[in-house]
């Protein structure tokens, strides 16, 4: 019922890119002896055409994916498609350039290429894996409904803690309030704990996955002498690590998340920058031959 | 507003009028009006009328609208016959127009009457008022409406001036103390929007908040355990008494009965929300007669809007027209009535135009007669009724092609452009040719077809069959909810009358014989259907009506695994599934069954023992076979034992493929949770495959002015399957239900939609069990997509996150929008359409078994 990109109609692009390398790779080998693989001749402007031709069609994927009134197709099939004759476009275009590479604007638009499709590799592989991870992470759940709960262990922890001696209310406000989720973009993609904990001195300091603070109630358990107090405690500690655990959880969620994402931030303007290079690289072939 | 008060010159100990009007809503204000209109033609010096308003203004029921909410003129082809003007306009514009034409033209009301009690005596009515007063009528008018008034708090005090059972605008209360009673939505978002500005608590009777829809329950649950509101919440809490205490530091004092005994509190204000009392205990008090005891029963009425109680009249909602023009002109009609003038009622024209193309001239009145008594199953209804009927349905008629044909299109068209300018047009009749379909297999609607002349070709599974004069055909889509199932061709000159499926509904709630007559033909050709396809119609007639429907809701058992059945179930709406228990105790799902198929045949064909559990998913029907019944279908002759064999195989083998998946259970109760168990197409979201791009809903909002109308973070998950908050599609969509100006309806492929008469009343909003139907305001366009990919413009694809509407969309009012499943479009539904992962699909019941598996 449900396929994922690569399967879609049992992987009908795969099959299209296929024939389409295989014919390129014919075009190739006509090549004579006497003159050798280039761009220049009539087998490498017929593969350039395919290849720029295939790029201006791969960069429609953006438009195509917003045309929401469009009956042409689905962007699913789009961007199976896409994801298919992207790889073919690698090999078509080193046909075309025969590998001959130089400090020029040719060459240019041959690497901006390549790290176009080999970001689009990437995204491909972040696409086909991460949701289920991301899915697996949440269990049932939704981002919002994580932040709930802990929203809701959050106050279960400060009114616990305030039951409790001061040093350790002073530990556990102090970590909750300075839990830090999420943060700059590498925070995000990284999952780095940034949070922090004031103990006896007042001073913050660091308090990586909320273990200082449950190390912290955990070794007092055995201390206290009041058996009201012990209860207490115990229950802040089991409040604590279901904190860490959605902590764990929203980390790793807003890190998939990211990397899901962060991709076509390198994806589409390097794609930019290929259409700029090959308009150039296509002038002046023509005009400085 | 100051309401002006004209007090009759009968006021006082015993006045006498010729016609008392109850409830000056729309119908009683518009028929106050007309008596007024008399009066003063006459020149008559006392009023020969009274108007009794309970509230202390007119038109409570549009008083307590939103405030400055648009108020539609729906039916736009109905004519507004009153002496009072009504246009779209706001609710503020229209209350004061009212007001004003009512000191104008000095109409008898008098407010602060709530009238508790109206008996006769020898053609007299004594109507007893509030405070006791009583005055007396030769003839009542009852416009009361449907909205009832509001259940008080049952406690001494209820009546004191701060206990109110209303609240218009939570904003203008602040620094309160204040107690909301109730633990419906009502109550709940009263609660929610004093919070902001005043320390609330809600009371709750009981101990949960059950009978809330699923979003005020989790906002109030949040809202009670935030600790860092003040907001609570008192649990198992009843009010023993409210009394006032001038000198305290509040105003009031409240003492509740609560679990852990008496408790009293100070507060400045309290607000119950408990719900209204349906009018019909009022109502029959006067012996006016229901038909039968469903809640939205219709009163028995002639065709000048009199009760069986002679003298007594109704109009308004309460006599089932649930538009304001529509309460206006009865009010018109119904005095010239009382006053012997019989005139052509206003929606009259509305029946000269559909009747303009018949093959033969008559007065609108006779063919009325006419049709009614050539169908014997509407005989016995009053003749409102059916005229009702006849105006919210289709009249077609048919002619062999050639010149007559002819001849009747360009009636048709003079007709049409006659009535060109008018916006909406009025129904037209309907012209087809001799030999064309009326539906065909697998189409989506469920109108229901009377034949009042000619004939009508049915074919079925390859069986032809001829229906003839009365009738009537396409009751099983009607009452499964189900597609056609089978073509229907006209024959030669053929009238029928097509009616559409929330007309038949509310007919068949409010008539017995019309419900029990289609009742007998659906269970008849069902059985046919699948017993005997070439058994006459007069063999099972008795069979069927021996076989009985039950009923069964939700959740509830039909039989379960190991008993010994006598009986098998021929499901005729709704859904059931079979499991079976597995040796670890888990239940596994073997088979999801939906209208039109066999339950529990085993039982009769082999073994006794029941081997699966069968529970209803959703509010089911079934058609109730015993082993004397079915041995009397099957022991016919010509009976089909070879297929219903054939067909046990295929279901038992399909059950044994399944049991193979023991979490299949689990999935299928998830799924039947969310409503899947009646949907018939509805949007699925692999979490394992989405990427969260939210292109889907992108593509909604852009196909359908800016707003989307599917939340795909929203809605609940199980395993990798997530249910986002967007229309299922419902077979009986409940959403239909109230809705006044029946805006919305349902496509030949079954999408359900809402069309452009909405009027914005929030009833489907509140009906839809799944919390997809918003109201909104129009959005504003915005640039175009390269714009915002070349120049930055615009805030790109999709819903504008908190859009202005503008000036003109807001006068034009909210609507009420929901998922059309793209009807239009030509690619399939956007949202699936634009997903390029693959992860949105949207299914239909025949897929929910490979889902699950
Ligand atoms: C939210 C909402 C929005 C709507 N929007 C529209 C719209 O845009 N356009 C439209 O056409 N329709 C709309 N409707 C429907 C419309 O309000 C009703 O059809 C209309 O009000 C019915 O008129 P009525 O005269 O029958 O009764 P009502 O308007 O209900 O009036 C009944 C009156 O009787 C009084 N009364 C009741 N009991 C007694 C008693 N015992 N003694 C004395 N007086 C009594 C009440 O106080 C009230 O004033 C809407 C309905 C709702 C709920
Ligand atoms: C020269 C080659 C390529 C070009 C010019 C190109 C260009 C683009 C563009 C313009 C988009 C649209 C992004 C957006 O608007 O959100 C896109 C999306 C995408 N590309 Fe490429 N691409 C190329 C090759 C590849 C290759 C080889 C792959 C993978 C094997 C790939 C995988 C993807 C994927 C998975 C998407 C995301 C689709 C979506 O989320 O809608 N691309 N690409
Ligand atoms: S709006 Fe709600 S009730 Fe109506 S069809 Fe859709 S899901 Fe069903
Ligand atoms: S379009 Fe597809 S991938 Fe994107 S959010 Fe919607 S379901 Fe998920």
């Amino acid at each position: 019922m449900f396929e994922n990109l690569l399967r879609y109609r049992g992987g009908r692009y795969f099959w299209w890119s296929a024939v389409l390398v295989v014919a390129c790779i014919g075009v190739f080998v006509t090549h004579g002896r006497a003159e050798p693989p280039n761009g220049g001749t009539w087998q490498g402007y017929t593969l350039g055409t395919i290849g720029a031709v295939l790029i201006l069609w791969l960069t429609w994927l953006g438009v195509r994916k917003r045309s929401y009134r469009s009956s042409m197709g689905t962007v699913r099939g789009w961007t199976s498609a896409h994801v298919y004759l992207g790889t073919a476009c690698l090999i078509i275009a080193s046909l075309h350039s025969a590998l001959q590479f130089g400090w020029n604007v040719h060459t240019l638009s041959y690497v901006l290429m390549c790290l176009v499709i080999f970001s689009g590799f990437y995204g491909l592989y972040v696409y086909i894996n991460y949701p289920r991870s991301l899915s697996d992470n949440r269990a049932g759940g939704s981002r919002e409904s994580l932040f709930a709960e802990l929203y809701e262990l959050n106050k279960r922890g400060m009114t616990l803690a305030r039951l409790s001696s001061p040093s350790v209310q002073q530990a556990v406000v102090s970590s909750i309030e300075r839990t830090a989720i999420g943060g700059g973009l590498l925070d995000q993609l990284l999952a780095r704990d940034g949070s922090l904990i004031a103990l006896g001195d007042g001073k913050p300091q660091p308090n990586p996955d909320q273990q200082i603070t449950i190390d912290m109630v955990a070794d007092l358990i055995p201390r206290s002498e009041k058996s009201q107090e012990v209860v207490a405690l115990e229950e802040l500690l089991s409040v604590l690590c279901r904190r860490q655990t959605i902590l764990r959880r929203l980390r790793k969620d807003i890190r998939l998340q990211g990397w899901l994402q962060i991709w076509l931030y390198v994806h589409v303007p390097l794609t930019i920058a290929l259409l700029g290079a090959l308009v150039v690289h296509i002038i002046t072939t023509f005009f400085y031959w | 507003m100051e309401p002006t008060k004209h007090v009759g010159a009968g006021e006082g100990g015993s006045s006498h009028y010729k016609i008392a009007i109850v409830g000056s809503g729309p119908g009683g204000l518009s028929a106050a009006a007309r008596a007024q209109f008399h009066d003063a033609a006459e020149g008559v010096s006392t009023p020969s009328y009274v108007l009794l308003e309970s509230f202390e203004a007119h038109a409570k029921t549009i008083q307590q609208y939103q405030k400055g909410k648009h108020v539609m003129d729906e039916p736009g082809f109905l004519d507004l016959r009153s002496d009072f003007d009504f246009r779209a306009g706001t609710r503020e514009a229209i209350l004061g127009g009212w007001q004003d034409s009512l000191a104008s033209q000095g109409v008898n009301i008098r407010y602060g009457a709530e009238v508790t009690r109206i008996a006769q005596q020898d053609h007299l009515f004594t109507l007893t008022l509030g405070n006791g007063e009583s005055l007396t009528a030769d003839n009542v008018i009852l416009g009361i409406g449907i909205a009832g008034n509001p259940r008080k708090l049952g406690a001494p005090g209820e009546n004191l001036r701060l206990v109110q059972y209303q609240l218009d605008d939570p904003k203008a209360h602040s620094g309160e103390r204040v107690f909301v009673v109730g633990a419906g939505d009502a109550a709940i978002e009263n609660a929610l929007g004093l919070a902001a500005q005043n320390r609330v608590t809600i009371v709750n009777r009981r101990g949960e908040f059950s009978r809330a829809k699923d979003g005020n329950l989790n906002a109030v649950l949040a809202a009670i355990n935030d600790s860092s509101s003040s907001f609570d919440c008192l649990y198992e809490t009843g009010v023993k008494e409210v009394i006032e205490t001038p000198d305290a530091e509040h105003p009031l004092q409240i003492t509740f009965n609560t679990p852990d005994g008496e408790k009293a509190f100070g507060c400045d204000r309290i607000i119950a929300r408990l719900g209204g009392i349906p009018p019909r205990k009022f109502v029959e008090s006067i012996g006016v007669e229901f038909p039968n005891d469903k809640p939205d029963a219709i009163p028995e009425l002639s065709s000048t809007y009199e009760s069986n109680v002679p003298g007594l009249y109704v109009i308004g909602a309460l006599a089932g027209y649930p538009l304001i023009k529509q309460a206006m002109n009865q009010g018109y009609d119904v005095i010239e009535f009382i006053r012997g003038n019989l005139i052509d009622p206003a929606d009259h024209p509305l029946l000269e135009y559909q009747f303009h193309c018949m093959p033969f001239l008559r007065p609108v009145n006779d063919l009325l007669e006419l049709f009614q008594q050539r169908i014997p199953m509407f005989r016995e209804l009053n003749s409102l009724s059916f005229r009702e009927l006849l105006i919210e349905s289709n009249v077609m008629v048919s002619y062999p092609e050639g010149p007559m044909f002819d001849e009747a299109q360009e009636k048709r068209d003079a007709l049409s452009t006659q009535l060109a300018s008018r916006n909406p047009k009025p129904r037209m009749p309907n012209l087809i040719r001799e030999g064309e379909y009326l539906f065909r297999k697998g189409e989506y609607a469920a109108s229901f077809f009377t034949i009042i002349e000619g004939e009508v070709v049915i074919t079925e599974d390859g069986v032809e069959r001829t229906l003839g004069r009365g009738e009537f055909f396409g009751e099983s889509s009607l009452i499964s909810g189900q597609p056609r199932l089978g073509d229907a061709k006209a024959a030669s000159n053929c009238i029928l009358i097509e009616t559409p499926r929330r007309t038949m509904v509310k007919l068949m709630n409010s008539n017995e014989e019309v419900r029990a007559g289609i009742d007998w033909i659906f269970v008849v050709r069902e059985l046919r259907r699948h017993f005997a396809p070439t058994a006459d119609f007069k063999d099972l007639r008795d069979i069927a009506l021996a076989c009985p429907i039950s009923q069964h809701k939700a959740g509830d058992v039909l039989f379960s695994e190991g008993e010994e059945g006598a009986v098998m179930h021929l499901v005729r709406r709704g859904s059931v599934t079979l499991t079976r228990s597995l040796d670890n105790g888990q239940q596994a799902l073997v088979a999801e069954l939906r209208s039109g198929e066999l339950v529990g045949q085993m039982a009769l064909m082999g073994d006794a023992v029941r081997r699966e559990t069968a529970t209803a998913t959703v509010a089911t029907e079934t058609i109730e076979i015993n082993r004397a019944n079915f041995l009397a279908l099957v022991g016919r002759e010509g009976a089909q034992v070879d297929a219903l064999q054939r067909r046990v195989s295929a279901r038992m083998l399909a059950v044994s493929q399944m049991e193979v998946r023991p979490e299949s259970g689990s999935m299928m109760r998830f799924l039947m949770g969310e409503g899947l168990g009646e949907a018939t197409d509805t949007l699925i979201i692999d979490e394992s495959l989405c990427v969260g791009c939210d292109n889907c809903e992108k593509a909604c909002a852009e196909t359908h002015g800016g707003i989307s109308r599917l939340d795909r973070r929203a809605g609940k998950t199980f395993a990798n399957v997530h249910v986002p908050i967007s229309c299922r599609h419902c077979e009986h969509p409940h959403c239909m239900k109230d809705c006044p100006p029946n805006a919305i309806q349902r496509a030949i492929d079954g999408e359900v939609f809402i069309d452009d008469s909405c009027i914005g009343c929030g009833n489907c909003e509140a009906n839809c069990p799944y919390d997809v139907i918003k109201l909104a305001y129009p959005a504003p366009p915005k640039p175009g997509l390269l714009q915002w990919i070349l120049l930055g413009r615009g805030s790109g694809p999709g819903e504008e996150p908190g859009y202005q509407p503008s000036e003109a969309a807001k006068a034009g009012g909210k609507k009420a929008v929901k998922c059309d499943a793209c009807m239009s479009r030509k690619g399939g539904a956007a949202c699936v359409a634009a997903c390029p992962t693959g992860a949105a699909i949207r299914i239909s019941p025949d897929q929910f078994i490979e889902l699950v598996g």
